[in-house]
């Protein structure tokens, strides 16, 4: 739905000399936003962020994991759901078997809980390789348990959300996840529960529109583009050129919509003593 | 003038038939009521053949006609003493939002709607029924004051969906759609959600979670119209038509799915031919499952809405 914003150079800048040659795919990445070329295992050490125009790419929700969680630590929830094709969509069903086998996931958000600088607590984290991490029954469900989990265990829950917003094949299956994740968070926020919101590049739509702009805090990583409707959407219904930072974090931390635009190395130092800080003194311990 | 669809050509056809023949007999020394009551006989097969047989992207031409009832027009037959409550308290007061408070057959309750225009001019006031976020934070406003005074809510829902402008994004169109979702999951009073239109997609869904969720007959609800859905999936928004049946939008579809609770039948030929027959089919609903709401204990109430909720969704394990 939201193509363009994965290939679109933010900061377009001139390609290097080194991105001009002609590299074999696969061993060398280059990156998307000032052409630098990387070794993949350079860049995958460096959590997929540019060294040197800080430029954060999408990172596998498996490096994300064992980028944030103690190790050993991590325990997956419900790993067996897996998504129908309700609607009986004309080739929805291929396309979720193809994603499968790209990326080794069954949906596009895995759960789970583990500890964090110790500190134990409950995840979610959407992979935008994955249909684009759009939102449909296994995203909702899978959101909706390790919210209530997280509630019965009175742990805290951080989710890292990505989307390009509703799972379209799945109809309004799809948009009442919107409403089923955030009846969940309801339920959390009312036992007490503390949520943390991280919104990665993209994150838009019925995602945006529900648990990711929910958390106790919400936040995002540098240059991430976060939004309602997209860019292209709205440029076509107000007929005018917007601003190029238009829906980055930044441009949303401008504008009040953001608690805080959090650097990918930074994130587990930062999230720690949120957890701490809320383990001295508030509901959740 | 009123907007004629494509499949009730026919039946306007037959009617002015009808209508010319009556004049020739009254007009003439000819009497042709023999043939006049033959035609009507033909015209009463032929409405219930079409209006029982509407196709979805027929519905959607209802749901969108000019002359459909609107969140306004119900209030005015439902309700008495409605006063109607303006703004957000942050930013401004969205005319594509009504909200205020009025009584229900003596009872206080609390009315919030997405509201269109029917012309033009009021249609560029009301931004076509598309709400900014201050016009959900005014139903936020309004749905916690309900909850503060044990008041039900009633939410009619009739939109193409949030507007997607500039002005919207930077207000933080997201995040006053998830707050209307997660409040109204919460609030501990009866709340009654109804199709009349178009729901379209969040903005439709910011109005809609609550005890019952009802469409009326010929309302539709979906994740995304028929053409963008068409413009995405094929790359044409002409094939809005295939779209709109492949998207199971309609109350029968939804029904079917779990999504919706009920359907408010509608007047042969839509809501639009008689509001006042209209707006009594919508009453009974309203009264028929505001009864069943009111007995229930706080706590229960919440936990079926909760239930309610996480139920809905399709996927194997
Ligand atoms: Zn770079």
């Amino acid at each position: 739905m939201l193509k363009d914003f994965f290939s679109k150079k933010k900061h377009a800048s001139k390609p290097s000399e080194e991105a001009k040659q002609d590299i074999p795919e696969g061993l060398m990445l280059k990156c998307s936003s000032c052409g630098k070329i990387y070794y993949r295992e350079e860049m995958r050490k460096q959590l997929y962020v540019c060294q040197k125009c800080g430029h954060h790419h999408q990172l596998p929700s498996d490096e994300r994991i064992n980028s944030l969680f103690d190790e050993g630590s991590f325990l997956e929830y419900d790993t067996n759901l897996e998504t129908g094709n309700p609607l009986e969509f004309p080739s929805y069903s291929q396309k979720l078997e193809k994603d499968q086998l790209k990326t080794e996931l069954k949906e596009a958000v895995v759960t789970g809980e583990g500890t964090v600088n110790g500190f134990r607590t409950a995840f979610a984290v959407m992979d935008s390789r994955f249909r684009m991490a759009s939102m449909g029954s296994v995203v909702g469900e899978k959101i909706a348990r390790a919210l209530e989990k997280a509630r019965e265990e009175k742990i805290p829950f951080i989710i890292f959300t990505a989307s390009g917003g509703a799972r379209m094949q799945e109809g309004a299956l799809s948009l009442m996840q919107m409403a089923k994740t955030s009846a969940a968070v309801q339920r959390f926020r009312d036992a007490g529960g503390l949520m943390i919101s991280v919104m990665t590049n993209p994150t838009y739509g019925g995602v945006s529109a529900s648990f990711a702009s929910l958390g106790d805090y919400n936040f995002a990583e540098p240059g991430a583009l976060i939004g309602f409707a997209g860019r292209r959407v709205v440029e076509e219904t107000i007929r005018e050129k917007l601003p190029e930072d238009f829906q980055t974090a930044e441009f949303l931390l401008d504008h009040g919509q953001l608690d805080a635009v959090i650097n990918r190395h930074d994130m587990k130092k930062y999230l720690t003593t949120i957890l701490d800080i809320h383990q001295a003194g508030g509901h959740v311990s | 003038m009123r907007q004629v669809l494509e499949f009730e050509k026919p039946v306007i056809a037959l009617r002015e038939k009808i209508a010319e023949l009556k004049k020739f007999t009254k007009d003439s020394d000819l009497d042709l009521s023999e043939e006049i009551v033959k035609l009507e006989t033909r015209l009463e097969k032929l409405e219930n053949d079409i209006y029982t047989n509407l196709k979805p992207w027929d519905r959607v031409q209802m749901a969108r006609h000019a002359d459909r009832p609107t969140t306004l027009d119900y209030i005015e037959h439902l309700f008495t003493d409605f006063l109607e409550f303006h703004g957000d308290r942050y930013y401004g007061d969205d005319a594509a939002i009504v909200a205020g408070i009025a009584k229900y057959k003596g009872q206080p309750v609390t009315v919030v709607g997405h509201q269109r225009g029917k012309s033009t001019k009021e249609n560029i006031r009301r931004n076509f029924g598309m709400p900014h976020p201050e016009g959900f934070r005014k139903a936020a406003r309004h749905m916690q004051q309900a909850a503060k005074f044990g008041r039900p809510i009633i939410c009619f829902i009739d939109t193409k969906g949030a507007f997607p402008g500039r002005a919207a994004e930077e207000r933080g169109q997201s995040e006053a759609i998830a707050r209307n979702l997660m409040e109204m999951a919460g609030f501990e009073v009866p709340i009654i959600c109804i199709v009349i239109g178009e729901g379209g997609s969040g903005g439709a869904l910011a109005l809609g979670v609550g005890d019952r969720l009802l469409m009326l007959e010929n309302s539709t609800f979906s994740v995304i119209s028929p053409e963008g859905a068409a413009s995405i999936l094929w790359k044409d928004g002409g094939k809005a038509k295939e779209a709109a049946e492949k998207l199971k939008i309609t109350a029968q579809d939804l029904k079917e799915l779990g999504v919706i609770d009920n359907i408010i039948p509608e007047v042969r030929g839509g809501a639009h031919r008689d509001l006042a027959s209209q707006a009594e089919l919508v009453d009974q609903a309203i009264t028929e499952n505001l009864t069943q709401l009111e007995k229930m204990d706080k706590q229960v109430l919440l936990e079926k809405r909760w239930e309610k909720y996480s139920n809905i969704g399709a996927y194997t394990e």
